[in-house]
């Protein structure tokens, strides 16, 4: 009798990578949701039109690489990576920036450097960081949430100022858009206004920027059930959070008209989704735990200081990309100690 | 009692668990099996040098009698399992990962099991010489049974008393194997027996038998005779399920809270660890005068009819095996000699059980998936979580992919012990440890090809040092030679001709001394 021979284990696998980044797109739909009903269905337009971009742009670049295209598509990542980007991305900016930003992360970022697994830098803040670069008025063009929006468009209207610029009648951009909380209170801060006046502009929330604060609740609770469900492990949200929550308070303390409150760091920008959806990409972060715990924690730093001395209103994706420039130095010098291993050691010379 | 979580001393990190399959091969007694026609000994079943045979075609041997010798100290001896007769001493098909063939010592079975005459019992061990012991240990041929096949007597050597702690090892942690469960459930007096007498060879204060909780059954039986032997410190420790704990240096971390140093062995903390079988097998030899001519091996998976427990000849081809328990199903479609784990599969069952065969799995497509093709690596580090060795899988296989194998060695690649646990839990589905082996063999070969080649510059700088030494000592004869010739100038022709003279006068008493002995030898022989 002939029978097949494998290599062991022969038990098969427990997981599967569709499995993971599946996951990992339904931890986020409650932020999507939240996001949506805050700032309108540009937010649903971008996701889609990001997502059919770079499922497209993987399968064409895979052909021109003469790889299996279906099996790829099929991890999901490039829909992971979409949706990452597009909840960065004003909600309506124009459809050629979305287009051109995805186009970018997954040929450039990703597929030039062989694919999922190979690409050293988080394609989706790379894509980000390059369009906030090169338009940055574009960029920062964001939507007052619902409670102070005077003209609500509705899903074709969206669509049409998406695709063509096609304002509705008696609507102007200006009207239209509105600063970030982050950027608002950074520009405030700069005028050499006290947070207390700051404060009584109605953009604010309870603890963040009015809905964004809510937006960030919902990514935590994805975030949340990203950790239960043990796709990622507890060590680069705490300890980037952990960092900025440090400095922040330290600051605040320091000075608390000067300085926002450390709670407004965490929830008006990318802080939330940043700690459990975008640090925590394996593929480019450090995959020993003592170093998620630096890689975090210097992410939480230059977040922190990007936004209070740099240039950046919000700066987690200009952080993470630092960082990711970091991963495999920090890697190899964090090491575990082995099983038997005498005395712990960290790595040797020559990396 | 049972139901309250066990205590150990220590905890190992990761590890998996999994469906354990125990209960299919275990609802039956272990069963004897008829003697086969024929047996296939392969000469090497144990770490070491193979062992030379000592018989030859033709030659009729007795149930028990030595085919072959161990060569050198780390080698083992094989038995005839059976009388027969020597049909062929060559190359046949062996249980290894390589699928290759070695040379094997084939026996026509006679059916009468003969036994030949044994080396005599020795009830009184605990009066009896340590060495003497260790002899009738090592003339056994028992290596271990949990599949390392080291030969257990150098274990047993002296350590200048070093060693306080002997660990038995009956975790069986693999599923679908449940070979150490039925001989524990069966033969726990025998067990004990042998227990007391590797503790009085090796001297140890305590000695633990760690058993995973899923045998229940092995574990009451286990206590109960301890208890009626009333062995001093032993303890039976019912350890958590969770493979692969009965990895040694695992189990050892569970029941003793220690680690065995990363380069090191067992002994280097002062413990010795054996296999449950062996245990059993070395009691035979002491207590019987029997060699390790057979063990229990499990029969299992949905591919075979009955699934159990079988005493097998050393020898017995798996196909004969499988055909006593009922033969194959119409769901075989791997055969695995060893565990799901860590076995591995061979394309026929024309292969004979050796002394580390504990389980043939006849695994379906159920059991035993075909593996799925391959996705990249994403880093996402489930591998190091699992890992018992905490390695950095993920980092292992990126350097031995790439053939980048400095790197991988400084990732602690032989530390490796091929589990399996990182491959089970990969999502890309990625055959880890296959990547390891390669990388192993071929840090091997590497190092054997630099060893020839170091033995080979270091003759070719010995030659070239020897003619450049002749050389050197030819010219300093010369100019010797020369010198003395140039001081001799004065003397001239005086001393020509003293020379001449002298050789004339040797070669005229060479003559006459072989004129001599040929006159003599003459005589002799008249």
């Amino acid at each position: 009798m002939q029978f097949s021979t494998y290599s062991s284990p022969h038990t098969g696998h427990s997981e599967n990578v569709t499995l993971v980044m599946a996951q990992v797109l339904l931890a986020m739909v409650p932020g999507v949701i939240a996001m949506t009903w805050y700032f309108g269905w540009g937010v649903v337009i971008n996701i889609l039109l990001a997502s059919a971009t770079a499922v497209a742009a993987e399968a064409g670049f895979l052909k021109l690489r003469k790889r299996p295209i279906a099996p790829v598509i099929m991890d999901l990542s490039a829909i992971v990576t979409a949706v990452l980007f597009a909840v960065s991305i004003p909600p309506l900016l124009p459809w050629w920036l979305t287009v051109g930003g995805m186009l970018f992360a997954i040929i450039v970022v990703k597929q030039l450097y062989g694919g999922l697994g190979f690409n050293p830098f988080n394609p989706a803040m790379a894509a980000y960081v390059l369009l906030l670069i090169s338009y940055p008025s574009e960029m920062t063009q964001w939507l007052p949430p619902r409670e102070l929006s005077t003209h609500s468009l509705d899903f074709l209207t969206s669509l049409g100022v998406i695709f063509s610029n096609a304002l509705p009648q008696g609507v102007n951009w200006d009207a239209l858009t509105m600063a970030t909380p982050l950027d608002e209170m950074r520009t405030q801060l700069d005028m050499g206004k006290m947070i207390s006046e700051i404060r009584l502009s109605p953009i604010w929330g309870d603890y963040g920027g009015l809905g964004t604060e809510w937006v960030a609740n919902w990514f935590l609770l994805g975030g949340l059930f990203l950790l239960w469900r043990r796709i990622i492990t507890w060590h680069i949200p705490l300890s980037m959070i952990g960092a900025i929550l440090i400095m922040a308070t330290a600051w605040w303390l320091a000075e608390p008209e000067a300085n926002p409150f450390p709670a407004f760091h965490l929830f008006s920008g990318g802080v939330i989704i940043g700690a459990f959806f975008i640090a925590t990409d394996p593929v480019t972060t450090v995959t020993t735990k003592k170093g998620q715990l630096i890689f975090g924690a210097l992410i939480g730093v230059l977040v922190y200081s990007i936004r209070s001395w740099g240039g950046y209103p919000d700066a987690v994706a200009f952080a993470v990309l630092l960082m990711n420039m970091a991963a495999p130095t920090i890697g190899y010098y964090t090491q575990p100690r082995i099983y038997g291993e005498q005395e712990s050691k960290g790595g040797k010379d020559g990396i | 009692m049972s139901a309250t979580a066990p205590l150990t001393p220590g905890h190992f990190h990761g590890g998996i668990h999994m469906p354990d399959h125990k209960a299919e091969s275990t609802t039956q007694p272990v069963a004897a099996v008829k003697i086969p026609p024929r047996l296939v000994l392969p000469l090497q079943q144990h770490i070491g040098a193979p062992a030379k045979a000592m018989v030859s075609v033709g030659e009729h041997v007795l149930k028990g009698q030595l085919i072959a010798a161990a060569s050198g100290r780390v080698s083992a001896p094989i038995h005839a399992p059976t009388s027969g007769v020597i049909a062929e001493i060559s190359d046949h098909l062996v249980p290894h990962s390589s699928g290759l063939s070695a040379s094997c010592i084939t026996i026509d079975t006679d059916g009468r099991d003969e036994w030949a005459e044994l080396p005599p019992p020795i009830d009184d061990f605990a009066s009896t010489d340590k060495a003497v012991l260790i002899e009738r240990i090592r003339e056994a041929g028992i290596v271990g049974l949990g599949g390392a096949t080291f030969p257990s007597s150098i274990k047993m050597e002296a350590r200048n008393n070093s060693i306080d702690t002997l660990i038995i090892n009956a975790a069986e942690c693999e599923p679908y194997i449940t070979c150490d469960d039925m001989l524990m459930r069966e033969q726990a007096e025998q067990i004990v027996s042998g227990i007391h007498i590797i503790r009085h060879i090796l001297g140890v204060k305590r000695c633990l038998i760690g058993i995973e909780d899923n045998k229940p059954e092995a574990i009451k039986s286990m206590r109960a005779a301890v208890a009626a032997a009333s062995l001093q410190n032993t303890g039976v420790v019912s350890v958590p399920t969770l493979y692969p704990s009965g990895g040694e240096r695992q189990l050892t971390l569970l029941l003793t809270g220690k680690e065995v140093p990363s380069h090191g062995i067992p002994a280097n903390i002062g413990i010795v660890c054996h296999n449950v079988g062996t245990v059993y097998a070395i009691a035979d030899a002491v207590l019987k005068g029997r060699p390790l001519i057979s063990r229990i091996v499990t029969l299992t998976g949905e591919g075979v009819a009955q699934p159990q427990n079988v005493y097998s000849l050393i020898g017995t081809s798996a196909g004969e095996l499988i055909a006593q328990a009922g033969g194959y199903t119409e769901k075989a479609n791997q055969l695995i000699c060893g565990g799901p784990m860590m076995g591995f599969s061979m394309p026929t069952d024309e292969v004979p059980v050796t002394k580390a065969v504990n389980c043939l799995l006849v695994a379906s497509e159920q059991d035993c998936p075909p593996p799925e093709p391959a996705t990249a690596c994403i880093r996402c580090g489930k591998c190091a979580e699992a890992c018992p060795a905490q390695l950095l899988p993920q980092q292992l296989y990126w350097h031995s992919r790439s053939r980048n194998f400095d790197k991988a060695q400084d990732y602690h690649l032989f530390d490796c012990i091929e589990c399996g646990c990182c491959s089970h839990v990969c999502p890309s589905h990625i055959q880890l440890v296959h990547y390891y082996r390669f990388a192993k063999t071929q840090i091997w070969s590497k190092e054997k090809e630099k060893s020839k080649a170091d033995h080979a510059r270091q003759r070719h700088e010995a030659r070239v040092a020897r003619l450049e030494r002749i050389a050197a000592e030819r010219k300093a004869r010369m100019r010797k030679k020369k010198a003395a010739l140039k001081s001799k100038k004065g003397g001239g022709e005086s001393a020509k001709k003293a020379a001449i003279a002298a050789a004339v006068k040797r070669a005229a008493a060479k003559k006459s001394a072989a004129k001599a002995a040929t006159n003599s030898t003459q005589g002799a022989t008249e």
